[in-house]
């Protein structure tokens, strides 16, 4: 099969950047999305022309380096699905393919395609830790969690900082990365030591990196690719409102 | 304790205060809702509510400063936050599509700002009379004559249905983003709160609607 790119180009962080269209044929509709940008890139080294810079790791969705807003939709049409594992047989023969990078303030362009995703780390780094003395490791299941704590934690663990749920709000925000960190750690008993400051902490560096306000449109949601469910938001501005209240 | 400044400096704080507002205005749309239905009733129904209200003064004073209040902070955090989401997205992309966001939801802004339009010229026209002035000469009560004569001009009664449709799509959303933003939106809460959105928003623009239709067919007159 055959597609034709536009591709958003922009040599560095303060250059102007341009859409630009770049034809793709010969392409193997079992090839991941990332294998055909990986195509066109031979061909325009071939040519003496600079690669599409684009951020890849692992390239099984677990890593959360890939992003891509692909034809409006972050990670592309498939749901629950990274871009790393979308496959050109989600697409028609001949279609036109827009592959734009995350746009938000707190995301600035590095490079085509990259963004730099620190601010998420420094969102972590405020409050998205666990205390833990060291010395000898702890028996396993030494502490009783409920099934539905625990299940309810690792969906919210799921989450793989990739950004989409910023790239995909009208608003930029990360309120669907916070929730999902804040309630990976404020449902499991070795979280409660750091409770009451976490999600306090966490919304202030959100805000400072200048991300966006929710405003619960829930098209974060849709295009997660590890489907954290907003019911986490919820859960965020719970702990929120708990820990504003609290003397601590 | 947070500080209330620094609770409403952040997002979340800000998000809870629209949610808390627009609850108080909910209800004051129902207790609004309920009076105006009385002309139903006909005029004497009518104006000995308004009269009434008059006896409570010193309450009618606290509701009304409440209610200005609410209106204020609403508004106030509407504003705020939408430059905040501006900000956040500098540069737009170039094909955007929305997946399962509703219209609704991206239009809160232009729906509110079109209800706030129709409140300032709301009071402008039967509180203060400074449209009409010949309402001037009626009676300080007779409500339902100025409310049957206003919904004779056409203008008038197109701008009430347009504000009360885009009311009913800020409350659509609203009223479920109110619950989402209060943290209570969880479990099985979910569906009922849900329907309870969609159900409210279409039984309070349904109610104010029926007003003018009933005028428009004669059903009530002077
Ligand atoms: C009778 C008048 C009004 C009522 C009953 C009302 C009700 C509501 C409710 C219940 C919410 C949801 C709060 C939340 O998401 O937590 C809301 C949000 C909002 N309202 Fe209003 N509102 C009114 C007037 C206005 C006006 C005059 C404006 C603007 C000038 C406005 C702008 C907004 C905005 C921007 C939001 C936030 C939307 C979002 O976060 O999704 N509203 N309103
Ligand atoms: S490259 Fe690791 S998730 Fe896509």
């Amino acid at each position: 099969m055959k597609v034709r790119l536009h591709v958003w180009r922009q040599p560095s962080s303060n250059a102007p950047g341009k859409m630009v269209q770049y034809d793709a044929p010969n392409i193997s509709p079992a090839m991941s999305f990332l294998e055909m940008l990986d195509l066109v890139n031979e061909g325009l080294v071939e040519k003496g022309e600079e690669p599409i810079a684009f951020d890849h790791d692992c390239r099984e969705g677990i890593c959360g380096t890939c992003s891509l807003m692909i034809n409006g939709v972050a990670h592309g049409p498939s749901e629950a699905t990274t871009t790393c594992q979308l496959h050109m047989r989600s697409f028609r023969d001949g279609e036109d393919i827009y592959i734009e990078p995350w746009r938000a303030q707190a995301f600035p362009v590095l490079r085509d395609l990259v963004t730099d995703r620190s601010s998420f780390d420094r969102i972590m780094q405020a409050g998205g830790f666990v205390s833990v003395n060291t010395g000898g490791v702890p028996d396993a299941n030494a502490i009783p969690i409920s099934k539905v704590d625990a299940d309810s934690a690792m969906d919210a663990a799921a989450c793989i900082g990739c950004g989409a749920c910023v790239a995909a709000c009208k608003n930029a925000s990360a309120m669907l990365f916070v929730s999902a960190k804040v309630s990976h750690l404020a449902l499991l008993p070795q979280g409660q030591v750091e409770g009451s400051m976490r999600a306090k902490a966490m919304v202030a560096q959100m805000d400072q990196e200048g991300f966006g306000a929710c405003t619960n449109t829930k098209e974060c949601e849709a295009v997660c690719p590890k489907e954290i469910s907003v019911s986490s938001i919820a859960r965020l501005n719970r702990e929120f409102l708990k820990a504003s209240v609290e003397s601590r | 304790m947070m500080s209330i400044s620094s609770f409403y400096r952040s997002s979340v704080g800000c998000k809870v205060v629209m949610a808390l507002t627009g609850l108080g205005l909910v209800g004051f749309l129902c207790a609004h809702l309920a009076g105006n239905l009385l002309v139903f009733k006909g005029p004497e129904a009518m104006n000995h509510y308004a009269r009434s209200l008059r006896d409570y003064l010193p309450i009618l004073w606290v509701l009304r400063v409440g209610l200005v209040g609410m209106f204020m902070l609403h508004i106030a955090s509407a504003i705020r936050l939408t430059q905040l989401n501006r900000k956040a997205r500098p540069v737009e992309y170039a094909k955007k599509k929305n997946v399962q966001s509703t219209i609704s939801s991206r239009t809160m802004m232009l729906s509110g700002t079109v209800v706030l339009s129709f409140v300032l010229y709301h009071l402008a026209h039967l509180t203060f009379r400074w449209t009409h002035p010949e309402f001037q000469e009626l009676g300080d009560f007779d409500v339902y004559q100025m409310l049957v004569m206003s919904f004779h001009s056409p203008y008038v009664a197109f701008f009430y249905c347009l504000s009360i449709l885009l009311l009913m799509s800020h409350l659509h959303h609203g009223i479920v983003s109110l619950f989402q933003s209060l943290g209570l939106y969880h479990g099985g809460l979910q569906l009922v709160i849900r329907m309870a959105g969609a159900g409210l928003s279409v039984l309070l623009a349904a109610g104010f609607l029926s007003i003018p239709t009933a005028i428009f067919c004669g059903w009530i007159g002077l």
